[in-house]
């Protein structure tokens, strides 16, 4: 640490700014972080928050068996629109799992450091919001018993799923990118469970960290194969960043409904998935420094340059409402133009132009180094670039549905005590794993931040 | 590990790989010496299958050990190594889960011991009869499977079906199954046996017989019964003292008594309007509603039908031209040339100043535009002597009847296009004033015993009479004005609570007996099945009042029948009449009536009267009078022009409400396609008051609103007791059918009432959807249907790729929207047909009715269509509403060559036939509802929860059991019918030929009407459908999405008047 590096959160923050705070050592940073798991104690605050995220978990599973017990009549669904709450819900929650591995895979090869004290929770947030997606495929389907039927096993009648629908693509997608996400988050873990197991403070903990480590012991050639399994699964992961969405807007974009079927859904999907993605990291980041005091790894660095992903991101979502706009106009479609008109001018019309707002016109603010530095600010926007994402899932999927080819059969969506109960409890279910995370695994790499620590003294030494 | 040497192959058996080929026998040249040989060296009998068996032959006997050689490796048999083992049980363990459903239990089916003559199990009988309606009866054939009436189909030898049906006699299968009928007799509510009943009757008979029937009174509606009319002459006759009153109330005594104005005597006017070339309809709904109806729309459709091998421009030279003037937008109206909104006081004034015109006398004056409309519809009639036709509304007045028969006298109609009779009603006699005799007689205690047959009189019966006041506890007598009330119905209604006893009345379907179609002719009803519960019919019932109380109604029919036709060998007489289902001969003759009539005779008009609303009594499209409430398919059947279900409401003209300042809101659940919030208005007329949901009807006349009778029922069972509000409660005798009243009477409570709207959107929004013409934009572009969108056949991105060529069958669907008025009669027959189950309004607010054809309502003239500017807010169309044109669109599924709903489908639920069908796989769909989503035509239909009831057996009963009945979480569509498809296809393979061109006759189109919707294969150049399909105004809807649809329509073509601007 040389005198002459600017303070943390100092105004000059350049790509050379320190992404960890200074002063610490392998002891602090390992003390630090594993302490969080290991040794203390359940404060109120968690206990709280935790029961409240429980609570609606339990709203959550309620919601699906009454579901299962009478069918989906008992959301807002309706014919013309065959998909609510549901779908929006899906391709939310599947987008929101998309900053995880853009973190952790894209950044790692871009050998971006920065990614390492929010790699690990960004990883298990996207393991959590996949969890929360995949709820919805399957409930979603009217006879959610059949639902195996979608997946490509030998049938004693020689039947297979369709090729053809986007839905089966979705099947394997989203499944592949679980799977990734689980095994790269775990492989991630294990020289950090290894740790805990060393560190462990009861017989209990020792065992099953001991067991999850999978005898790691740290020699050369384990970190050899560590290495090497880490990077290869980098790359495995990072094409899954960008195919899940696209695979997921096609959904949309196969069928002809005007309002789906547009070329502009998958770049236009895969950069609204990480523009949510990251929107969610610092939703959860922001208020888990603070509460774990975990400032000086979770640095303003960090948030700032979160923040100008999701203005990046944030700007090409704006290039492609627009365009889909343009689009709708200058192909002189009379059904998307219809539809461009009941987006400004229909009884819908305040969730576009709220989706705008949120999604367009509020992010502009980022430009703003003062916004982008002022946390409490930024935590704000955050959530208004979720809600604002949600919004833009429900134009696409309902208000497309509302008005599309015959007249007569027009009709409108309005979501239930059900719907809503589903998505509530889908958010609080997340919020509840996250809660469970951080009290049981380590939320920040140990092991990358004493890489770090030996970097950044390695630096300040030269 | 040392390698090992790859064991030989010790089986004596061939190696799978190697011989296999071999294993097949026929390639094998058969030894035929070696067989010899073989068979010298056996002693003794030898039995052997096979000449190969008997040879020996080793390739041969491997292929009887193992069934399926190609699929069983010969792994299987080897001894098994311990990781192939392993590999196995893995497998099967991780699959075994999967195989999921096990056996069901088995259960054994005792089969007939002696199966009834003519039923093959599977397959349906069709039986004749005929369903009793008003002053009409309709000639059924009835499915019946295994002794299960199933479903109702027109019998095409029965003059008023004609093959035909009406919502009423579609739907009258359900009313046999409902599960709320009243299943017994019962004395003040107690369970009572039939001859505890009878005891009671014959006691009371024997009273009258001393005392001559002295306070003994009957009401009934209106009868055409033979059997029935003889039975109660027979004890009119027994009892001199006895009276017979008469109350239908939903049918107007202008038309009986419009005939005695004229002719002097009651007479049953048949119409021809097939005849016709020119029609005005004077407020008459006559092609849906009143005696003939089914045979009425017929006949006027064959004259709509465009002929197009004529010379260009004499294409539709044979096409009739409707006039039609009504308060309210009736199907009639709604499908006319030419319709012109005028109050229903008016309408009388209209038709004196139309027979003035004629040089009738009397004299009218009138607005200088309906004068104008008027004077060229009267040079219209004049064009066309002897072939026009002017008819009068059963609403209407006897006035405007007796005017009607002058101006078709003075037209020299009667003969071509309208013909007298007898009257088909038994004892025709004025409703009105009947049932105020029996209400009179019973305040002066003239009536000790009241025997009720139907009609259900305190729900029905006008507001000032107080029906029930005469069937309750008198407080000031201290007794019961009447001693003994008995009453005959089929459901324990509101009548039935304040009668002493009550019998449960048989359906049409159970019991004998007989009724007169509308021109007289008589058709015997047949029973389909026993009784389902203790019911009794009204023949027993009455019989019980005469000697012979035991008379069966099989007997009473024969019995008349055989008396009426002495001279015949009566045992085939009668199975002949069941078979063809009218009895041969009995069609009344014409008979000359003269006019003993001037309209100069009328009184002058009463110019007072008229007041700034006029409230209309009108029976309700669905559940006509009220008699069909507890029926849930006519409950859920969206009415032809509001599309509304479930309710009634009051019917407001757009500037009436404008004024008394009423609006509906879209709210977002259901949303135009299921719920409407409507204002809810207090509505205080003739000293009576009542609540009511406002629904604004363009085309309705000004000032005038409509109350459709027949809801608010209190006591009418599971689906129709408190549904909309009851409009008898303000109907009273003064006021029977037209109430004039200041505005004031209606006051908004400022509440919302919501309501069940299938179809609230009416513009088409510049689509190609709804394609229409007058007569001469079609003659000038006979191709005005076709799209410039339509892209060319086989313009794939996929070249090379072959066309399915659909080799034997191509099936496909033409509906002539010409034809269509909207009655709905199809989606009644698809409902019955294809076991469709009725959600309820509910879920009908929620956009989730199951219909699986439903009949589109689009107005056109509606001014901001063409500027594009809408966003589907009715509310921006409102100056356009006075009097738009209507069209009727039936919507099946449109079975497309490039379904779109199939491509999406995951699981491949939804799938492509041979023959071009698009299947649906009930068992194979998971309900992701996709393919919905992606139909543009939204025809799909999805179990949104478990609609089917599964439990009531009843409805067991009534199932067709062709068709699967649908679990929840499944999507639905309609199929073609694909059940007779497959009958017809059966029965054309048996014999080696083609299915026959008309051998399939899907449900909707079995019950057209108009017979609008024709069926068949389009492979067949010869096919009706070929031939349709080829004409020049075939079209699909909305071409340009190249889903390349089966199901096409012939665009409308309307013949206006050239000289009537359509103001």
């Amino acid at each position: 640490m040389s005198a002459g590096q600017p303070p943390i959160d100092s105004p000059q923050i350049s790509r050379l700014t320190p992404v960890l705070g200074p002063g610490h050592t392998f002891r602090s940073v390992t003390d630090k972080i594993s302490s969080i798991v290991l040794t203390r104690p359940i404060s109120y605050g968690w206990f709280v928050g935790f029961a409240i995220t429980f609570g609606f978990t339990a709203m959550m599973t309620i919601a699906i068996a009454w579901l299962f017990t009478k069918g989906v009549g008992i959301w807002g669904i309706d014919i013309p629109v065959g998909w609510g709450f549901a779908i929006v819900n899906f391709v939310w929650w599947i987008g929101i799992g998309h900053a995880g591995t853009l973190i952790s895979a894209i950044l790692y090869l871009l050998n971006q450091k920065w990614r390492t004290s929010i790699n690990r929770f960004a990883e298990a947030m996207t393991l959590f919001a996949v969890a929360c997606a995949g709820i919805f495929p399957l409930i979603h389907t009217g006879r959610p018993w059949m639902a195996f039927y979608l997946f490509p096993y030998p049938a004693t009648m020689g039947l297979w799923p369709q090729f053809r629908s986007p839905l089966i693509w979705d099947v394997f997608a989203v499944s592949t990118y679980g799977t990734v996400s689980l095994i790269f988050w775990f492989v991630g873990l294990i020289p950090d469970l290894a740790t805990l197991r060393d560190r462990a403070t009861t017989k209990a903990k020792q065992i099953i960290y001991g067991m999850l480590a999978m005898g790691w012991r740290g020699s050369v050639r384990h970190w050899h194969r560590y290495q090497s399994a880490y990077l290869l699964l980098a790359g495995l992961a990072t094409p899954l960043v960008v195919s899940v969405h696209t695979v997921v807007s096609f959904d949309f974009a196969i069928a002809i409904v005007p309002g789906w079927h547009t070329t502009i859904f998958p770049p236009y999907f895969v950069a609204g998935a990480i523009y949510s993605g990251f929107a969610m990291v610092l939703s959860i980041a922001i208020p888990l420094r603070k509460a774990y005091g975990l400032e000086d790894y979770i640095t303003m660095r960090h948030l700032d340059n979160m923040a100008k992903v999701m203005l990046a991101t944030g700007e090409i979502v704006a290039y492609g409402y627009f365009f889909e706009f343009f689009m709708s106009q200058y192909s002189g479609d009379k059904f998307d133009m219809y539809l461009f008109r009941m987006l400004f001018h229909g009884p819908y019309a305040h969730f576009y132009y709220a989706l705008i707002l949120c999604n367009v016109l509020l992010p502009q603010l980022l430009w703003s180094y003062k916004i982008r530095h002022n946390v409490p600010i930024l935590f704000l926007m955050s959530l208004v670039i979720n809600i604002g994402m949600w919004l833009e899932r429900f134009v696409i999927v309902v208000i497309s549905l509302t008005r599309d080819f015959t007249p007569s059969a027009w009709g409108r969506y309005q979501a239930t005590f059900w719907d809503w109960a589903t998505l509530l409890g889908t958010i609080g279910f997340f919020i509840m794993l996250v809660f469970l995370f951080v009290r049981v695994l380590p939320a920040i790499s140990i092991t990358e931040m004493r890489e770090l620590v030996a970097e950044t003294s390695e630096a300040a030494a030269d | 590990m040392n390698e090992q040497p790859q064991p030989e192959h010790k089986d004596d058996r061939p190696a799978i790989d190697v011989h296999l080929g071999d294993l097949s026998f026929p390639e094998r040249p058969l030894d035929l010496a070696a067989v010899r040989a073989k068979l010298q060296s056996k002693t003794g009998k030898q039995y052997w299958r096979t000449l190969e068996e008997l040879a020996e032959d080793p390739a041969f006997e491997e292929l009887l050990h193992r069934e399926f050689p190609r699929q069983a490796p010969s792994e299987w048999d080897d001894s098994v190594d311990r990781r192939d083992f392993l590999k196995l049980m893995a497998a099967s363990l991780a699959l075994a889960g999967l195989s999921g459903c096990g056996r069901e239990p088995e259960q054994y089916l005792v089969p007939y011991v002696k199966q009834p003559d003519g039923m093959v199990p599977g397959k349906p009988l069709f039986f004749a009869t005929a369903m009793p309606f008003g002053a009409d009866s309709i000639g059924l054939l009835v499915e019946s499977h295994e002794g299960r009436p199933t479903k109702i189909e027109g019998n095409p030898d029965h003059p008023s079906s004609l093959g035909a049906t009406n919502v009423f006699a579609q739907a009258s299968i359900l009313d046999l199954y409902d599960p709320d009928r009243a299943q017994t007799v019962t004395k003040a509510g107690e369970i009572q046996t039939w001859s505890q009943f009878l005891d009671v009757a014959q006691a009371l008979a024997a009273t009258f017989r001393s005392t001559r029937g002295e306070g003994l009174r009957f009401l009934t509606g209106i009868i055409n019964s033979p059997v029935l009319t003889a039975q109660l002459e027979s004890i009119l006759t027994r009892y001199p003292l006895a009276k017979w009153h008469q109350w239908e109330p939903a049918v107007g005594d202008g038309t009986r008594e419009g005939a005695k104005l004229a002719f002097g005597r009651y007479v049953n006017t048949v119409y021809r309007p097939e005849n016709a070339d020119v029609i005005l309809s004077l407020d008459s709904d006559f092609l849906v509603s009143g005696p003939g109806n089914v045979r009425y729309m017929r006949e006027f459709y064959r004259r709509r039908k465009l002929n197009e091998s004529a010379q260009a421009d004499r294409v539709g030279s044979e096409m009739s031209r409707l006039y039609v003037v009504e308060p309210t937008p009736s199907v009639t109206g709604s499908s006319a040339d030419h319709r012109l909104p005028l109050r229903y006081a008016e309408i009388a004034r209209f038709a004196r100043a139309l027979a003035a015109k004629f040089g009738l006398g009397g004299s009218g004056k009138l607005d200088p535009n309906i004068e104008k409309w008027l004077d060229t519809v009267v040079k219209d009639l004049k064009k066309h002597p002897r072939r026009t036709l002017v008819v009068a509304g059963e609403q209407q007045p006897a006035e405007v009847h007796a005017l009607a028969h002058a101006i078709n006298a003075s037209l020299g109609n009667v003969g071509t296009t309208l013909y007298y009779t007898e009257p088909v009603e038994a004892h025709p006699v004025n409703h009105l004033e009947s049932l105020r005799e029996l209400c009179a007689d019973t305040e002066n205690g003239k009536v000790s015993t009241l025997i009720i047959v139907g009609v259900n009189p305190v729900y029905t019966a006008p507001h000032d009479f107080d029906f029930a006041g005469k069937l309750r506890f008198d407080e000031k007598l201290g007794k019961k004005k009447i001693e003994t009330v008995i009453y005959i119905s089929p459901h324990f209604d509101e009548t039935a609570q304040y009668c002493d006893w009550h019998v449960a009345e048989s359906h049409y379907l159970e019991t004998w007996g007989d009724a007169r179609a509308f021109d007289g002719t008589v058709s015997v009803v047949q029973p389909l099945i026993a009784p389902l519960y203790k019911t009794h019919s009204v023949h027993e019932t009455l019989a019980a009042f005469t000697d012979e109380p035991g008379l069966s109604d099989y007997d009473a029919v024969r019995d008349r029948l055989q008396a009426e036709n002495p001279a015949v060998d009566f045992e085939k007489f009668w199975r002949k009449t069941l078979n063809d289902g009218v009895v041969a001969g009995t069609t009344f003759p014409p008979i000359n009536v003269s006019l003993k009539f001037t309209p100069a005779s009328l009184p002058p008009v009463n110019e007072s009267s008229a007041g700034e609303l006029e409230f209309l009594f009108r029976p309700d499209p669905s559940i006509y009078d009220g008699r069909f409430a507890n029926n849930g398919w006519l409950q859920e059947l969206p009415k032809p022009v509001t599309k509304l279900t479930w309710d009634n409401a009051a019917l407001v003209s757009p500037k009436t409400a404008q004024k008394l300042d009423l609006t509906h809101t879209i709210p977002s659940r259901g949303g135009e396609h299921g719920q409407v919030l409507s204002d809810v208005i207090d509505i205080a007329l003739s000293g009576s008051k009542v609540t009511a949901a406002a629904w604004i009807l363009p085309g309705q006349a000004e000032g005038v609103v409509v109350l459709p009778l027949g809801y608010g029922r209190k006591k009418a069972g599971y689906a129709g007791t408190n549904k909309g509000f009851n409009a008898y409660v303000v109907r009273t005798s003064n006021t029977l059918w037209a109430a004039p009243a200041p505005a004031g009477v209606i006051r908004k409570t400022g509440n919302g009432y919501p309501m069940a709207c299938t179809q609230y959107h009416f513009n088409m929004e510049s689509r190609h959807i709804m394609m229409t013409a007058t007569l001469e934009e079609y003659r000038k572009n006979p191709n005005f249907a076709k799209s410039e969108e339509t892209p060319p056949e086989n313009d794939s991105l996929y070249k090379g790729e072959a066309e399915f060529p659909y080799k034997r069958d191509k099936w496909a669907m033409s509906i002539d929207l010409n034809s269509c008025n909207g009655c709905n009669a199809c989606i009644i027959a698809c409902q019955a047909e294809n076991n469709i189950a009725v959600v309820g309004k509910d879920q009908v607010m929620r956009a989730r009715e199951m219909h699986w054809i439903r009949v589109d309502r689009y107005y056109t003239n509606t001014a901001s269509s063409a500027t594009g500017q809408s966003t589907g807010d009715p509310s921006e169309y409102q100056p356009a509403l006075e009097n738009p044109e209507t069209f009727f669109q039936p919507v099946p599924c449109q079975q497309c060559e490039n379904a779109p709903c199939e491509e999406v489908c995951p699981v491949g639920a939804t799938v492509h036939s041979a023959e071009g069908l698009n299947d649906m796989v009930y068992q194979r769909c998971v309900g992701t509802r996709y393919c919905s989503n992606n139909c543009p035509y939204k025809v799909r239909r999805f179990n949104f929860l478990r609609f089917q009831d599964w439990e009531t057996p009843q409805f067991k009963l009534m199932r067709n059991p062709e068709v699967t009945v649908r679990s929840r979480g499944v999507m639905e569509k309609c199929t073609y019918c694909v059940q007779r498809i497959d009958r017809a296809r059966i029965e054309a393979d048996k014999k080696n030929q083609p299915v026959a061109d008309g051998a399939i006759v899907t449900a909707c189109a079995q019950a057209c009407p108009a017979q609008a919707i024709v069926f068949g294969n389009a492979n067949d150049p010869n096919s009706r459908v070929a031939k349709l399909r080829a004409q020049q105004r075939n079209y699909q809807i909305m071409p340009e999405l190249n889903t390349r649809a089966r199901t096409t329509y012939l665009a409308a073509v309307r013949n206006p008047n050239s000289e009537l601007d359509n103001a």
